[in-house]
């Protein structure tokens, strides 16, 4: 699944709460009148989401059924567990190897280009796809198309045939992005940030490198297949078609498959950064890219609904006192902002990100540090909790306006385990935060003195330099790119 | 191509993300849409054009002006976009405390600035102390005015609304304002927006010009994608605005002042100028007289002129190189007309057939027989639509593989595509993935919105996206070929490349904070 580094979670709200008459004003400021608070909010209009039919096979696997008849198509996915963070690290970058490979390999009975060529004609589609924790299968086409891409889409499932032509390329593929990944500020900052957080050669952090991803076989790619493929499969349909035809369809493809193996729990266990200033010099950028990190907390904490609104005071969005003090009234950044990722099954990271002109470096750093050590210091107001839980509520309807948004949020849950009506749980206890419950949690969360900084910029036009930030001389972090041993390939060794 | 109010995530490494085919289209079922939208336009010239979809009880809106960078006065480049932050700092009514007492302590910056500017650009004899003063001066000034700004009141009244994707986006030909909502909220979103189109206050001017000179550090200068591009399509126009930097020279946008910016309001944000475009569940006979009543309230006046100005023909190929460390890029680009050209949806055929997928020939012999390239392209129009733009090429080599190599192959693929007609089932794919395209793009309220403001704007009917189908049906093979060999010839070529180079041999510091 994918994990946004700031995302927020997932918001629920009940429709009864958006029937509220009126939004609470947050101004305690002097202004003689507030006109838009004179127009009239009527009720809601009566909204019933459809909730996908959830089916569970004798051997685990689930199946969702989401129908939608606006439009001729139909769009599915397989999602299987295992994505990154399960690699044998002297392979790391498998994963990306195997999910682009698996799809341009083909089947033993179809090669990858004559399904591109096939598929294209019809603008339907098959992709595979990897992240972090997942691998996925995934395709769509007119309706028309349907049983065929369908019947296609589980060959490639169930008979994929690898191919070491299809592997090399992938593997070129990825060279090119490993030798070009110093070349974005921002992908260095991203990156190095999370090593700060997870450590360097965590399962969230450690990266593809020429040497790992040259030694990934074939035999590699069918190995995590045949694995990954006997965990729970969760299996989404979306769009216009019969649904008794489709489950039974569905049920076929799937029924016969061993009972799955379930994933063993995880222990994912930080120490959280060694706090301090860390520095990377970049002699083409004439900004500085600022991370501020610490170690945060998974979802399954009770005290998540309280940071996410603690969140949305800090840096979500315009109204957050990280974007009114560093952009809107000091004008030192476009971008700032940040919070804790709060993710579904592992640690997350408290990350405030801000980009700042090489000279205004520390005057931008430290006005975020004191945003976020602000949060001890300067009380949390009524307006602000009012503020951000508005913010949060009335538009949580936007993760529930369209039937395939409400489909991925059911497969999210299912592929996590949580419970199916975890929205609804949340969404009330995310009601009842308040100004004490942000308090404690700043109390408990938040560590000045655990932060550390990390800045890539243009060294030299740095002034004054970071150890004004007070934290310390500065940590180089030395970004070299490995060259694998041995020779190296002739064509690579003119560009290092 | 597009600066916007607040940045989403950052795009993957590459840079072609940035250049999406202007989707063309299909007709699925036109009539089913003319019976749900209305389209009314008001005394001022404003036209609304409402979709109803009442599937869930939310609505989007998309706010299309006609007026984009390519607009900005010469020597004001980065404006119109300047203009779209200044847009949401409020009104009279939102985000003061006094508007009375503000107006005069922003006269008061305006005439600060003023005074700092002239002897700024003094070109001798420039007192620096003076300007010291000048400087202090314009900050207190600012200061002053300050007193009155409650920071932030308009997105903060649109957030604990459920405003939803808020956001705005100023590229060269237009800008667009938009954002979803929950529907009991129409009333309240037409108030707001109409607000801050006929009303709005250079409140905080300077500080947001700070703020776009960061936006501009962050796209283009830290960069090498965005330095590549900027200095790309400067190369390759000599007289047209789409040769400018779209966020703003830095010496310009950088001197930009509060008066300029609210003449350019004065000069394009007129209601013939503008087009509202809301999708959701919305009943146009009871939101109607309230939107009428609102909207009204944008002054009226015809269109503004359009630019004389034409880009001559170009008849000597140009190139660039970059030579930094960073690794190497190939771009190549040629003239070709404006949308409004007959043979518009030929360019997209090719594009199509050049670059759309794995079963592309770019990718097919690039990226998967030569192995030479990671990523090719080949795309139009850039950097817009609105006037005679390019058709660009771009390849990423693979390590070990230079830029010369990309442009070789890429201008093999170019001459096939002249001397023999592509194949009936390329043809035939182009046409199928339009028309599916069209329709995938129709499930979507914001992305339906912004299409149907920009096609009401840029044909005067909306129902052209659906029948632009009708041409994209008539393409033929001897159209492709016709237009390939018009068009991609070397008189009429720029290229540009970044090369890569080896770093200093001079030992450099690595502490950065000394």
């Amino acid at each position: 699944m994918n994990q946004h580094a700031f995302c927020l979670g997932s918001r629920f709200l009940l429709v009864a709460a958006l029937l509220s008459a009126l939004v609470f004003p947050s101004g305690s400021t002097a202004q003689q009148a507030k006109p838009w608070e004179h127009i009239p909010i009527p009720q809601l209009h009566a909204f019933h989401p459809q909730q996908p039919k959830r089916i569970e096979l004798k051997n685990g696997i689930v199946i969702f059924l989401q129908e939608d008849h606006e439009l001729p198509f139909i769009y599915g996915s397989v999602l299987i567990h295992g994505g990154s963070r399960d690699e044998d690290p002297a392979k790391a970058g498998l994963l990306g190897l195997y999910s682009q490979a698996w799809r341009t390999s083909g089947t033993a009975s179809m090669d990858g280009d004559a399904m591109d060529d096939l598929l294209e004609a019809k603008a339907a589609h098959i992709e595979t796809d990897g992240d972090e924790d997942s691998t996925a299968l995934s395709w769509d086409s007119l309706k028309g198309d349907a049983d065929q891409v369908f019947s296609l889409a589980m060959n490639l499932l169930f008979h994929p045939k690898f191919s070491a032509e299809k592997l090399e390329l992938a593997q070129q593929q990825e060279a090119t992005s490993i030798v070009r990944r110093n070349d974005d500020e921002d992908g260095i900052a991203g990156r190095e940030s999370a090593k700060l957080v997870y450590g360097v050669n965590s399962p969230y952090t450690r990266q593809p490198e020429l040497a790992t991803i040259a030694t990934v076989t074939i035999s590699d790619l069918q190995a995590w297949h045949d694995r990954t493929l006997k965990g729970q499969l969760i299996v989404g349909i979306y769009g216009d078609f019969d649904p008794e035809a489709m489950e039974a369809k569905v049920r076929a493809a799937f029924e016969g498959l061993p009972p799955v193996t379930a994933a063993p729990p995880r222990h994912d266990e930080f120490a959280g950064p060694k706090p301090g200033v860390y520095f990377i010099d970049k002699e083409d950028v004439n900004q500085s890219n600022v991370q501020i990190v610490a170690l945060g907390i998974d979802r399954h904490n009770p005290d998540v609904p309280t940071l996410d609104v603690m969140n949305e005071i800090l840096g979500g969005g315009f109204g957050s006192r990280l974007f009114l003090k560093v952009r809107t009234q000091l004008g030192l950044a476009y971008e700032v902002g940040g919070g804790f990722s709060l993710p579904y099954d592992h640690p997350g990271s408290f990350h405030v990100v801000a980009l700042t002109k090489s000279v205004s470096t520390v005057d931008a750093t430290k006005a975020a540090e004191a945003e976020i050590a602000g949060l001890n210091t300067k009380p949390f107001t009524q307006a602000e909790l009012e503020r951000a839980k508005d913010d949060i509520v009335n538009s949580f309807l936007f993760d529930y306006d369209t039937k395939d948004k409400i489909l991925d949020e059911s497969e999210k849950l299912e592929f996590y385990g949580y419970p199916p009506d975890y929205l609804e749980t949340y969404h009330a206890a995310l009601e009842k935060v308040t100004l004490a419950d942000l308090t404690a949690a700043a109390k408990k969360y938040i560590h000045p003195e655990k932060l550390a900084v990390l800045v890539v910029g243009n060294g030299p036009e740095i002034k004054p330099p970071l150890d004004a930030l007070g934290m310390g001389a500065p940590q180089a972090i030395d970004i070299t790119i490995p060259q694998p041993a041995g020779p190296p390939p002739a064509a690579g060794a003119a560009l290092q | 191509m597009r600066q916007r109010l607040f940045s989403g995530f950052p795009a993957i490494f590459l840079l072609f993300a940035l250049l999406l085919a202007v989707s063309a289209a299909s007709a699925q079922d036109l009539k089913s849409f003319e019976k749900r939208i209305t389209v009314n336009v008001l005394p001022n010239g404003l036209t609304l054009v409402i979709c109803e979809r009442h599937d869930a009880p939310v609505f989007s809106y998309t706010t299309f002006i006609d007026a984009g960078d390519v607009n900005d006065p010469t020597g004001e480049s980065g404006l119109a976009h300047m203009f779209e932050h200044l847009a949401f700092k409020g009104t009279s009514q939102i985000g003061t405390t006094n508007y009375p007492a503000e107006t005069v302590a922003l006269q008061k910056v305006e005439e600060a600035n003023d005074a700092y500017e002239a002897e700024y650009l003094k070109p001798v004899g420039r007192s620096e102390q003076k300007l010291a003063e000048l400087h202090e001066a314009f900050l207190a000034a600012q200061a002053e005015a300050e007193k009155y700004v409650i920071p932030n009141q308009f997105t903060e009244v649109a957030e604990a609304n459920g405003a939803h994707d808020l956001n705005a986006a100023t590229g060269l030909d237009d800008t667009q304002y938009f954002w979803s909502m929950p529907e009991n909220r129409l009333d309240l979103w037409a108030w707001m927006e109409s607000s801050r189109l006929s009303d709005v206050v250079p409140r905080e001017f300077y500080k947001e010009r700070d703020v776009v000179m960061e936006e501009r550090r962050m796209r283009v200068d830290s960069n090498p994608i965005g330095r590549l591009e900027e200095q790309f399509f400067a190369t390759a126009y000599v007289a047209h605005n789409y040769g400018r930097s779209d966020i703003g020279w830095p010496s310009e946008v950088g001197q930009i002042n509060a008066t300029e910016a609210m003449a350019f309001h004065k000069k394009f944000y007129v209601g013939g100028n503008i087009v509202i475009a809301i999708v959701g569940d919305v009943d146009p006979e009871t939101a109607l007289p309230v939107l009428e009543k609102y909207f009204s309230r944008v002054p009226g006046g015809p269109r503004p002129e359009d630019m004389t100005t034409v880009e001559p023909q170009q008849f000597a190929e140009k190139s660039l190189v970059i030579r930094e460390q960073t690794q190497p890029v190939f771009l190549e680009g040629y003239h070709r007309p404006s949308y409004r050209d007959p043979d518009d949806a030929v360019y997209d055929a090719i594009s199509d057939i050049l670059s759309n997928g794995r079963v592309s020939r770019l990718y097919r012999s690039l990226v998967e027989e030569q192995q030479i390239a990671a990523e090719a392209i080949g795309e139009s129009p850039v950097p817009g639509e609105r006037y005679p733009s390019l058709f660009m090429f771009g390849a990423i080599p693979l390590p070990g593989h230079t830029p010369a190599e990309m442009r070789d192959a890429i201008h093999k693929e170019i001459e096939k595509l002249k001397a023999s007609d592509v194949t009936d089932a390329e043809l035939e794919m182009f046409k199928t993935r339009t028309r599916a395209d069209l329709l995938r793009g129709l499930d979507d309220n914001q992305g339906l919105a912004n299409s149907l403001a920009e096609y009401q704007t840029r044909y005067g009917d909306w129902r052209q996206l659906f029948l632009q189908l009708d041409a994209v049906n008539k393409v033929t093979k001897a159209d492709i070929r016709r237009v390939a060999n018009k068009v991609f010839v070397a008189s009429n070529r720029t290229s540009a490349e970044i090369d890569t180079e080896p770093p200093a041999p001079a030992a450099k510091s690595d502490g950065g904070a000394q």
